[in-house]
């Protein structure tokens, strides 16, 4: 975990550049969402407060999460790199979770800090009384790190069947955008598409997360069924990279 | 001139045949980049569910803008937007192998990389223009026809500007293709939707900093005929090639420095 | 003179951290008092450590850097100013990095660069066709070039440089990472093209087999200043270097104690001999082995190439802080 935290701050201009990106998006998004708010319609489901911090926490928490990127170790599949990794005595899923876990808690501090204090300077936010909703936040977006880790897990591992993964991290690039809560609040989908949309473990990476802060539905339930598609992906991430040792073995890398 | 051209034919031609030799991973590339440029109509269309109005317009209107500014993004993309690259060609040393051939550096950085995926965002930016202008309200004389191709354009050629300016910027910063980004992409989220959403510094910024209001904001008003909330006359949205010579000019300057910069020359 | 270089000297700024906000920049002089001149048809080897300038030189000649001060002309141009025009007349081929494309076919990469340089068709036909028998490149002229091997991708960049026909051809480092017999083949190409075309070549290299085998004259470079420059030859003579002389004994004897001979080393009944000829020639060498035994075969060998670079690195005057 130390590992993954050190090697990332060594990227603090990336950070800085990638900083700025997100700010600038931040304020695009938030005038466009701002304008729910005028005329003679209102949004009922966010307050203009929470909808600011919908934004600014979205625009934080994406780096944290990781919704773009992060396809090493298909890299690694790819230029069979991987049998190292496979013969070290070290639980592989468990290992890059850990380093996953130290990225993230760089990024915490250097990809989503800045944009918060942004969204506080220039707009009013709506953040918890309560410090427990702070402490449920924190916990949701471990896991929201968690669940992002292992549907990239299981896409990095198809390049063991696959040539090349690129078509499909392209799809969950694309999905992922409006699926996650990333563009639209999910509340703002037609009702059937909300259902489905909450069945899949997108919105779980980002739209969950940020509820849970801006207290919008129960925090436990979502707390609840975060947990629930954590140990689904965690788990048929294992199954998946069992079968893959099995081929490894078979074919013998 | 015509041999730059002769050299484009000839990397498009193989280009195609590549990409038709691999024909079902460049489909699913193209789909792929329409898709992403789709969502975007999603969301606006999911907004309007809930508003009348985005800062003064209608959806026909904004959708009308998005469309211009999807265009003319995926036409300045296809064919200017391999300079993002940029960084990984001045680290690999490509670049050099560029300065030894007998053409202008930044012709064969457009061309000689060119991808043909990016024409799936071009196709589907032009197909939200098509539409929109479609559903507009509009009375289809000859000089508003002549509007919507001459704003294609010149809204083109002003994100080419834009890319070109913001990549230079590689040259001096390691990590400059981020900063890049939040110029070009920004640049085509803010176009994408009306100015007066906006507040005022950002505004201003927009309209006269990066002319990003000329590729989608006036031309939709002056098309539509609406009196610009702003108060700017109808006939901005002519203003176009203007500000295009203009961006072209200072985009011009700031690349010829940048490589001035690379090569050593006076520092 | 198809290169002429007259005081040539670039430095770098870089800049560095000097406290918590400050930068501090210092110059950084990468070439200094370059001067020498090639004529048409001449092999130039340059060589020298990393870092010693070899590529920042090379950059200058070929209009990729503008030099600090100094005057340049290459092919008769001013290779900063008249970048395009020098480009063909001018083949590069860099070693670690490619002319082609990646992903295109060779061929492709082939009629891409024909169209850049605007060679006529039927040049381009003869010169393809030449290169293409003389390097065995038919077995993989449709295959994409990041599925070639180093050898072959080296083979077909040497093409690459040479469709436009220039007059000089640049090498950086063209056999690095090859196998010996891809170095061996591209020697000879090279050999052949400087012998029936008199194209010029010059070529920085680390490995000295390229020197021997290709080039006549050998520049040296360290810390940005030419330490040593002429035939191969004349080297060897100025460094003062030892040669061997290697002899059979019909049975083995003491050899010790002959003057000049610095080192001895036996090997069965062969000895090798290491010797100054500034203090004994390899005519007296011999007569003193031959009053002690009885010799039945003898060879003089020149002193390594390698020897006679680290001898002038050994001699070069210490570098100016």
């Amino acid at each position: 975990m130390r590992a993954g935290f050190r090697r990332y701050s060594a990227y603090r201009q990336a950070a800085l550049a990638g900083v700025i990106t997100n700010s600038v998006f931040g304020l695009i998004r938030a005038a466009t969402l701002a304008t729910l708010f005028t005329g003679a319609t209102r949004s009922s489901e966010y307050t203009p407060q929470q909808m600011s911090t919908y934004v600014w926490l979205g625009q934080g928490l994406l780096s944290v999460v990781l919704l773009w990127g992060g396809w090493d170790f298909a890299e690694r599949i790819r230029t069979g790199h991987v049998a190292v990794d496979l013969y070290r005595p070290w639980d592989l899923q468990a290992a890059l979770l850990a380093e996953e876990i130290g990225r993230a808690g760089y990024a915490l501090a250097l990809r989503f800090l800045p944009p918060m204090i942004i969204g506080l300077a220039l707009s009013e936010m709506y953040l918890p009384r309560d410090p427990l909703i702070w402490l449920l936040f924190l916990i949701s977006a471990l896991l929201s790190v968690v669940i992002s880790f292992s549907l990239r897990f299981m896409i990095n591992l198809a390049a063991f069947w696959l040539l090349d993964i690129r078509g499909p991290a392209s799809m969950y690039a694309l999905v992922s955008n409006l699926l996650t809560g990333l563009v639209l609040p999910i509340w703002m989908f037609p009702g059937w598409a909300q259902t489905a949309i909450w069945a899949t473990p997108f919105p779980y990476l980002l739209q969950a997360p940020i509820d849970v802060f801006v207290e919008h539905g129960s925090p436990w339930r979502l707390l609840g069924a975060q947990l629930l598609v954590t140990a689904i992906v965690l788990g048929a991430g294992r199954l998946m990279l069992r079968r893959a040792e099995h081929r490894l073995v078979v074919q013998g890398g | 001139m015509a041999d730059t051209l002769r050299v484009y034919a000839g990397i498009l031609h193989a280009r195609w045949r590549i990409a038709m030799s691999y024909r079902t991973s460049f489909a699913f590339e193209i789909t792929g980049q329409a898709i992403g440029q789709l969502t975007e109509v999603v969301v606006i269309a999911l907004l309007f569910t809930r508003i009348r109005s985005m800062g003064g317009f209608d959806v026909t209107a904004v959708l009308l803008m998005y469309g211009f500014s999807a265009a003319c993004f995926g036409l300045a993309d296809t064919v200017v937007g391999q300079v993002e690259k940029l960084p990984q060609l001045i680290r690999s040393g490509e670049l050099d192998a560029m300065l030894i051939r007998p053409l202008g550096l930044l012709p064969q950085l457009c061309l000689l990389d060119i991808q043909l995926r990016r024409l799936g965002r071009l196709l589907s930016g032009l197909l939200i223009l098509g539409v929109a202008a479609h559903r507009a309200p509009i009375d289809w004389t000859w000089d508003r026809f002549l509007l919507v191709g001459l704003c294609t354009v010149t809204g083109a050629v002003i994100f080419s500007a834009i890319f070109v300016a913001a990549c230079s910027i590689s040259f001096w910063v390691v990590e400059g293709s981020e900063l890049a980004n939040a110029v070009t992409y920004g640049g085509t989220a803010f176009a994408s939707y009306p100015l007066t959403i906006y507040d005022r510094i950002l505004r201003r910024l927009m309209a006269y900093v990066l002319p990003g209001a000329f590729i989608s904001y006036y031309p939709t008003v002056t098309l539509l005929g609406i009196r610009d909330p702003l108060g700017l006359p109808g006939w901005f949205g002519w203003l176009g090639p203007v500000v295009a010579l203009l961006s072209c000019l200072v985009a011009g300057l700031i690349w010829r420095t940048a490589v001035r910069r690379y090569r050593g020359t006076g520092s | 003179m198809i290169i002429e270089v007259e005081g040539l000297r670039r430095t770098f700024r870089v800049s560095e951290k000097a406290g918590r906000f400050r930068r501090s920049h210092r110059e950084v002089v990468a070439v200094q008092d370059v001067s020498f001149t090639v004529p048409e048809g001449e092999t130039l080897g340059y060589v020298g450590p990393n870092g010693a300038g070899k590529s920042t030189t090379i950059k200058m000649l070929t209009g990729i850097l503008v030099p600090t001060a100094g005057r340049v002309r290459v092919c008769g141009l001013d290779p900063s100013r008249q970048r395009k025009k020098l480009a063909r007349r001018l083949g590069v081929v860099f070693g670690q990095r490619t002319q082609l494309w990646w992903d295109l076919p060779l061929l492709d990469s082939f009629e891409l660069l024909r169209d850049i340089y605007r060679v006529g068709q039927t040049q381009y036909r003869e010169r393809l066709d030449e290169c293409t028998e003389l390097l065995g490149l038919a077995e993989f002229l449709s295959t994409p070039v990041r599925q070639l091997s180093l050898g072959q991708r080296m083979r077909g960049e040497i093409t690459a440089a040479l469709l436009h026909d220039p007059r000089l051809l640049v090498l950086d480092e063209p056999t690095i990472g090859l196998d010996l017999e891809s170095k061996a083949r591209l020697r000879s190409f090279l050999a052949e093209l400087n012998r029936t075309k008199g194209t010029t070549l010059l070529l920085t290299t680390h490995d000295l087999d390229d020197i021997e085998q290709l080039c006549r004259r050998l520049m040296v470079i360290d810390h940005g200043r030419v330490l040593a420059d002429g035939e191969l030859a004349g080297l060897r003579g100025s460094v003062a270097a030892e040669r061997t002389l290697t002899v059979d004994l019909q049975e083995p004897a003491d050899l010790s104690g002959i003057p000049g001979v610095t080192a001895i080393k036996a090997d069965g009944p062969r000895v090798h001999l290491e010797f100054l000829p500034s203090e004994v020639s390899a005519a007296q060498l011999i007569t003193a082995v031959a009053a002690r035994a009885e010799i039945r075969d003898l060879a003089v060998g020149e002193a390594s190439i390698e020897e006679v670079i680290r001898r002038l690195y050994d001699l070069r005057p210490a570098p100016q802080a």
